[in-house]
């Protein structure tokens, strides 16, 4: 028998945009148009699949394939088409073109909790959920004491899961899902929410089922983790596949590959046009203001955004976030941040300059990702854009070459004060 | 073991009868979590489902008194619950059903299973509401001292076909209802008026077979008895109370014809949007 338990062969998936006004008329209007002018109903009918040309390639003939008890890593800038594609192969939706072949029972976990209904006990939750991704009774019964152990929450078991805390809430449903037994299991980035010790745990969990023999594919940000759990890679950027291979070297060409557009990005293709704040370009200037992709460790750097705003917001949102090659958020900045509340953002173009001090971020490659929202209402935009590099020129690991550790390098004052 | 799985733009046919077969167990999970979360945090709880039919029997008795409708010989209560009971299952089979996968969409996008299941056993949630209301009617009949005829043996395939109809107008409201929001504000109006266009307060048989519309001898009984719904109430009347409670028999034919034709329709369409679901909801 082969050893191939995934094939996908030319795998693509078209979303029809910008289709909100023009499919989703609603009956009323469909009917209105109908009896008071057929003619013209039937040629907008034309007119409108012409339109719905303006369609977008989440997906573009990905073709892979995947041996059995392969844990695949499947990395990608956001937007590249990862979560498109573990929709496709665990059937949520449909491919528009291409063939996939798959060998065995298909589970997949691509949000924490699904199904979870607040009203529900924790008891009741467990079965329902569990039967949700595909568990029958007998199963879950035969599991249901390892699940309570694995989420601690013993005691909570008869409460209603609406009065669990965050964190209770995630234990159990990730207990739920880590004990399903298929013979593929599909994740998405689910660890990422939780406290340390139980992404820890979560980890050990996914390994433990990784070495298990059981094939996994595998989505997240966390580069680390991607080394740690997964053995294959799969990259993809805009939708088609840019490399696959062992998880190491596409971990590298990933990264490489963000390396690119070092110290400067520019949005393409351009902002939309519609209602928004959306960012256009980014770029770093090094301490003497020349835009630059590698920096000096010791001297501090700005950061300038080019934000346009369509239409005056009152409560807008431009935040930078900068993270290392790992995904890890180093910290996140807001135009809000001075002020300590939120400003306004009238329509037009913005310049955002950002003060990084010197001696503060560790030697390392950083990306920035924007966000341009409207706090808890709206996001315009969420774009990881252009990268750059802290050099090394004397920092604090290099001189003393002790291995310190901690994912920034502050020079801080010291004082001592002595007595004898 | 090792099933092979193909997916392929427009192929899902051969594994779907399948997978609702492995996936049975969830008509009940679903159907078991409506009904356990209806009642939470409600001071009456389960009673709720026997208040209900009594309540409104209460206020159409009130109706048919002051309107001075006939029941016939069979006790008043009795003749309503017998169009009460089918009218609410479908009624609320339909409304549920109806928004199930709008509501489910959080499980819609995000897992896989058969779409099926969810409006399906939004319908055994009412078929359940719908055996308590039987449960009430038994509890009537003793009180009358009322002994049905021999024809009550006949009276699960009524119940099948009201099945089928609350199934199949299920399907294609639920599966328009993806599509067009619309229908979140015809269905509740369709049901109000439906509760007087089908024979709840009244009877077929008061229905004039013939009518004269501008010189045409209109067949409006079986006009009337294209709403599937006539002729099942009237077979709930027939097997309950017999007496003068006959089948129009064309109309009884039409009923089940209307519900081979719904369901048949409701599952083809519901089959062939599905694929869009997740990508729409």
């Amino acid at each position: 028998m082969s050893n191939v338990i995934i094939t996908a062969e030319n795998i693509s998936k078209r979303y029809v945009i910008g289709h909100q006004g023009a499919s989703g008329d609603g009956v009323r209007h469909i009917l209105e148009t109908v009896f008071r002018n057929p003619a013209q109903w039937l040629r907008a009918r034309r007119e409108r699949s012409r339109q719905a040309s303006e369609e977008f390639w989440a997906l573009k003939d990905v073709s892979f394939s995947v041996n059995r008890g392969d844990v695949v890593g499947i990395i990608g800038r956001n937007g590249a088409g990862k979560s498109t594609l573990l929709k496709v192969l665990s059937r949520i939706t449909e491919p528009t073109t291409g063939r996939i072949e798959i060998g065995g029972r298909v589970a997949s976990l691509l949000e924490v909790g699904t199904g979870f209904h607040g009203d529900l006990s924790g008891r009741e939750n467990i079965f329902l959920n569990g039967a949700i991704l595909g568990m029958t009774k007998v199963e879950i019964k035969k599991k249901f004491d390892e699940i309570v152990a694995f989420s601690e929450i013993e005691r909570f078991l008869d409460t209603p899961v609406k009065r669990y805390s965050s964190g209770m809430f995630v234990r159990l449903a990730f207990a739920v899902a880590a004990h399903l037994e298929p013979e593929i299991l599909i994740v998405d980035e689910v660890l990422a929410v939780g406290d340390a010790s139980f992404q820890k745990k979560c980890l050990g969990k996914m390994d433990e089922v990784a070495r298990g023999g059981r094939t996994v594919l595998f989505v997240s940000h966390n580069m680390a983790v991607m080394r740690q759990l997964c053995n294959k890679g799969i990259l993809l950027n805009q939708g088609q596949v840019m490399k696959t291979g062992s998880i190491g070297e596409v971990v590298d060409t990933y990264l490489a590959a963000g390396a690119e557009c070092e110290g400067f990005w520019q949005r393409n293709p351009p902002a939309p046009s519609k209602d928004g704040i959306y960012a256009e370009s980014a770029s770093v200037l090094n301490h003497a203001g020349e835009p630059a992709g590698h920096l000096d460790c010791a001297e501090g750097f700005t950061i300038e955004l080019k934000v346009r705003a369509n239409g005056s917001f009152n409560k807008g949102q431009v935040a930078v976030g900068v993270m290392n090659k790992e995904g890890v958020a180093i910290f996140t900045t807001a135009n809000a941040d001075t002020a300590r509340e939120y400003q306004p953002i009238l329509s037009g173009r913005h310049t955002y300059r950002i003060k990084v001090p010197g001696n503060f971020l560790a030697p390392d490659t950083y990306y920035i990702r924007v966000t341009c929202h409207q706090p808890h209402f709206q996001t315009y935009d969420a774009l990881d854009t252009l990268s750059f590099r802290i050099e090394d020129t004397g920092s604090l690991r290099s001189v003393f070459f002790d291995g310190r550790s901690g994912i920034v390098e502050p020079v801080l004052e010291w004082s001592d004060n002595h007595e004898k | 073991m090792a099933q092979r799985l193909i997916i392929e733009a427009g192929r899902s046919e051969r594994q779907y009868w399948r997978d609702l077969w492995r996936y049975r167990e969830l008509f009940v999970f679903l159907a078991w979590r409506d009904l356990l979360i209806r009642y939470k945090q409600t001071a009456v709880g389960v009673a709720w489902s026997l208040l209900r039919p009594a309540l409104t029997m209460v206020a159409l008795l009130v109706t048919m008194k002051i309107g001075g409708i006939k029941s016939g010989d069979a006790p008043a209560p009795l003749f309503l619950m017998c169009g009460m009971l089918p009218w609410q299952f479908f009624a609320t089979a339909l409304s549920e059903s109806g928004n199930s996968l709008v509501n489910n969409s959080n499980l819609i996008s995000k897992v896989y299973f058969p779409r099926l299941v969810v409006p399906a056993s939004s319908v055994i949630t009412s078929f359940v509401d719908f055996l308590i209301g039987c449960a009430f009617a038994v509890l009537l009949m003793f009180w009358f001292k009322f002994i049905p005829p021999l024809t009550v043996f006949l009276l699960p395939l009524f119940v099948l076909l009201t099945f089928g109809v609350a199934l199949g107008a299920g399907l294609w409201i639920a599966a328009l209802m993806v599509k067009y929001r619309d229908f979140r504000f015809i269905v509740p109006f369709a049901v109000q008026f439906g509760l007087y266009i089908a024979p709840v307060l009244t009877m077929t048989s008061r229905v004039p077979e013939i009518y004269q519309w501008h010189g045409m001898d209109l067949p409006l009984r079986l006009i009337y008895s294209l709403n599937p719904m006539v002729g099942i109430i009237d077979g709930y009347r027939w097997a309950l109370l017999g007496g003068e409670h006959h089948i129009f028999a064309p109309g009884l034919a039409a009923s089940i014809a209307g519900v081979v034709l719904l369901l048949w329709s409701g599952l083809g369409y519901f089959r062939k949007t599905e694929r869009g679901f997740a990508d729409m909801i």
